[in-house]
């Protein structure tokens, strides 16, 4: 099934013209960063004689935009494969399929010499402060060696220059001479943005910037990322594991499940209506620092780990572990398919799904006379609207809606909530 | 702050300081009292203070959270209590009381004893306390049988039932696994079974989830939930996260540089904090419920050394406020005083100008 199928081209119009009234200026930026079916498969090897025995999967297919001057979260579990990702958007890894264009130009087949001079447009900022700076080197070397790999010389010269970025990030200029042992973490994350930033570039790939800090030097981190994105017009790819962070630094989220994006939206989207059933557990398991909510709050618990990236579910990787899984998750893979304007998901029954909107895909989708497999999975979608429709406890309800006109497959279950 | 211990002095034995006599025994209904509570470490460099004076009372049944950056003196905190800091060079004073028996004077032998069935601790490093040579049922069942007389198919069935409860698949094959054959959020629960295997009276977790993804956490937070109820357990929960605070401690206690700052019922803390540190905490914050509509307010600065604290109050080299104390922040260490019923705080500012900063400048602004 494809997108056009899901969504009549009157509709996709309509949510076009919608999307660009909401925010004119995001949608008219140029795209910077476009991913096409990228994907990342690791060979497993085993016994003596190094045979091929598998694959890990830790990227299978991805397509996405970064335009201009906006930040892109990426979340998920861990090895979910967003690192992977950005390394390969970085191009320090080789996708295994698919390509990456920058700035309306294919990298993905550039050999290393063609891609130098671009290197110093995108720049990829650490995890982990304590191992991505040499230890042997001052922080003058650390922060100057970019400019001397690019053989770039700055005006006033590298170590004025290397003086300037260390004050911009907020470190004082005498620390040229220090040694990173000598920093806090929150001090050597400062280096390694310095560093990054050395060159000017226009995208920069942070993965998971501020996990290793305490929540105040947090703090002080996702600030200066904003100073410097509004200071030079940055591009940001934010990868992280934390839906908080990722909320306040991200104008747009990609939510990873499995090594795909299992749904792209805005960022007032998606937190205010996550359509993703992976994507609602995952908010809902997150704690929330407000104890007058913790009575009435409900919790989607998951059951279960996370499949292994070598052997991953078919169809949907998702219905192992999902509450609304039906035949049809377990055989078709769901499409990521634009439901609203700029929200894109990946699942047969999506959550969140206005009435309005899920009653048009219906329409448009039972009057073709398409694959019977297809006409369920939009009918069922509509189904599932009614229910979020009603209330999201309410499966009584719900399941008179389904059992009306169109006598699909009904949900088959509320998530399994717990309120303590 | 390099987080590298400073290596420790060998003759500390000489030095250690005679213990006070203890106070009187707690009321009853502090199943743990902690009173003045110091944990020193001579080192090379100096003496590092890592935990300065702290006093909190715990009750069966009830949870109490302790937050605060790293380095704040939780772990040191949480491991004299459990009288594990063995032969570190630690110096210990105060008291410990737990349930009527004071442990900061107790022979080695005797602390030994409480732990497993009257205390127990969950580690932030699942395999800091897991033997990688032996199974983990193997493990499940030598602590359950420290305490218990059974055989050890009884004890085996136990470690097995152990196991399922705490949503590990299949426990009548996994418990014969190694460590290394489960996921981290697996042994995590199967370190979780050994802690809980003699129904401890007091639980300690020490960032039980920290390293964990959220939709584990969200099981295993579950699961020390369930078990406490069904206990009636007290519960000490330590943790970075002050969303996890807010999801299960009644109450609070933060820590800043080895003290205890400030301390109430949870609600409180969060809705009427009234100390810089604690706004610092939560002026800091990323929210996923709400936008937050500034830029985070973060604390400036990094924590001291512990080798050389700041004098007086430990947090004025950070604190906005610092100078609106006419100069006591840096003669007087702040005491933990009680400000309302159940509601202490340790900082020199007048209380109502606290209460005006808090409501005018702080709130309206996180
Ligand atoms: N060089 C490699 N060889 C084999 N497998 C790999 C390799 N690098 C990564 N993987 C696997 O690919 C998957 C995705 O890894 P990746 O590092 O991208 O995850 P992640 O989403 O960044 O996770 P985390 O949040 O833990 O950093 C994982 O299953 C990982 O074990
Ligand atoms: N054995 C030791 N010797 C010297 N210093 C120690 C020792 N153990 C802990 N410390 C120090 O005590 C302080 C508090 O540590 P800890 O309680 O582990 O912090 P946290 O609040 O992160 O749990 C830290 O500065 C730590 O380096
Ligand atoms: S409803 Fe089906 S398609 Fe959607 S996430 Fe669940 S299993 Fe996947
Ligand atoms: S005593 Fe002074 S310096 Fe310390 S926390 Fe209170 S206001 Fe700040
Ligand atoms: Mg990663
Ligand atoms: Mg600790």
């Amino acid at each position: 099934m494809t997108e056009g199928a899901r969504a009549g081209d009157d509709v996709k119009a309509a949510q076009a013209a919608e999307g660009a009234a909401d925010s004119p200026d995001v949608r008219e930026r140029d795209v910077l960063v476009r991913v096409r079916g990228l994907r990342k498969h690791f060979p497993i090897r085993s016994g003596v004689t190094r045979r091929r025995a598998g694959a890990v999967k830790a990227v299978d297919g991805l397509d996405f935009d970064i335009r201009e001057g906006e930040t892109l979260g990426l979340v998920g579990e861990s090895g979910c494969g967003k690192s992977t990702t950005g390394r390969m958007v970085m191009r320090l890894l080789e996708p295994t399929e698919g390509t990456i264009e920058f700035g309306g130009r294919d990298i993905t087949g550039l050999s290393r010499g063609q891609l130098r001079p671009l290197r110093r447009d995108f720049q990829m900022i650490f995890q982990d402060p304590q191992s991505s700076l040499n230890p042997r080197h001052t922080v003058g070397t650390i922060v100057g060696l970019p400019f001397r790999l690019q053989k770039v010389t700055p005006e006033g010269g590298i170590k004025k220059a290397v003086q300037e970025l260390l004050e911009l990030v907020g470190l004082s200029p005498e620390h040229y001479n220090r040694y990173p042992h000598e920093f806090s973490g929150g001090q050597r994350q400062r280096i390694g943005i310095a560093r990054a930033l050395a060159l000017r570039p226009k995208l920069v790939v942070a993965d998971e910037p501020v996990s290793a800090l305490d929540v105040s030097i947090q703090a002080q981190v996702v600030n200066l990322l904003d100073d410097l994105q509004n200071e030079f017009g940055l591009t940001y790819l934010i990868i992280a594991h934390d839906l908080s962070v990722v909320r306040h630094t991200s104008d747009r989220v990609a939510v990873m499940y499995l090594g795909k994006i299992v749904e792209i939206a805005d960022r007032e989207d998606l937190y205010s209506s996550p359509k993703h059933p992976y994507t609602v557990a995952l908010m809902s398991a997150v704690p929330v620092p407000d104890p007058a909510r913790r009575e009435t709050r409900e919790r989607i618990l998951l059951k279960g780990d996370v499949p292994s990236p070598m052997d991953p579910p078919p169809a949907c990787r998702f219905h192992t572990r999902c509450w609304k899984v039906q035949d049809i998750c377990k055989t078709q893979e769901p499409p990521l398919a634009e439901i609203t304007g700029r929200h894109q998901v990946a699942c047969h029954f999506p959550e969140n799904v206005p009435a309005g909107e899920g009653g048009a895909v219906e329409v448009v989708e039972l009057v073709k006379p398409g694959a019977a497999a297809d006409v369920d999975a939009a009918a069922a979608g509509v189904a599932e609207a009614s229910v979020t429709d009603v209330d999201a406890s309410g499966a009584e309800a719900a399941d008179a809606d389904a059992g009306g006109p169109t006598d699909v497959a009904e949900p088959k279950d509320t998530p399994p909530t717990s309120a303590p | 702050m390099p987080r590298l211990l400073p290596r420790r002095k060998r003759d500390t034995a000489a030095e250690t300081p005679k213990l006070a006599p203890a106070g009187p025994p707690p009321e009853a209904d502090n199943f743990l009292e902690v009173r003045g509570l110091t944990v020193h470490f001579p080192t090379d460099d100096g003496l590092v203070r890592s935990v300065d004076g702290v006093d909190f009372a715990l009750r069966r049944g009830r949870t109490l959270g302790i937050v605060g950056e790293s380095g704040s003196g939780k772990s040191v905190t949480s491991l004299a209590i459990m009288g594990l800091h063995g032969n570190t060079g630690a110096r210990i004073g105060g008291e410990i009381w737990l349930d009527g028996q004071e442990l900061v004077r107790s022979t080695p032998e005797q602390v030994r004893l409480m732990r497993g069935r009257r205390m127990a601790m969950i580690f932030q490093d699942p395999m800091s306390s897991m033997h990688p040579y032996y199974t983990v049922g193997h493990q499940i069942i030598e602590a359950y049988q420290v305490h218990n007389e059974v055989s050890g198919k009884q004890a085996r069935t136990h470690a097995i039932d152990l196991l399922g409860r705490v949503g590990i698949p299949r426990p009548d094959r996994r418990v014969d696994d190694y460590p290394h054959q489960f996921s981290g959020g697996m042994r995590q629960r199967a370190m979780i079974a050994m802690a809980l295997s003699c129904d401890p009276e007091l639980l300690i977790a020490d960032e039980p989830t920290t390293a964990l993804d959220v939709t584990v956490q969200a099981q295993i937070l579950d699961l020390i939930r369930d078990l406490q109820r069904e206990f009636n357990s007290a519960v000490m929960m330590i943790t970075h996260d002050l969303g996890v605070v807010a999801e299960l401690a009644d109450d609070v206690l933060v820590m800043y540089a080895g003290r205890a700052v400030e301390h109430g019922p949870s609600r409180t803390l969060f809705e009427q904090p009234r100390h810089p540190y604690t706004w610092g905490l939560l002026g800091s914050l990323t929210r996923l419920d709400r936008d937050r509509q500034e830029r985070l307010m973060p604390i400036k600065g990094s924590p001291p050394s512990l080798i050389s604290l700041p004098s007086g109050c430990a947090f004025r080299t950070r604190c906005p406020y610092a100078d609106h104390n006419d100069g006591r922040e840096k003669t007087e260490v702040p005491q933990l005083l009680e400000i309302e019923p159940g509601h202490r705080t340790a900082c020199h500012l007048d209380i109502q100008e606290r209460e005006r900063i808090w409501t005018e400048d702080i709130r309206p602004r996180l």
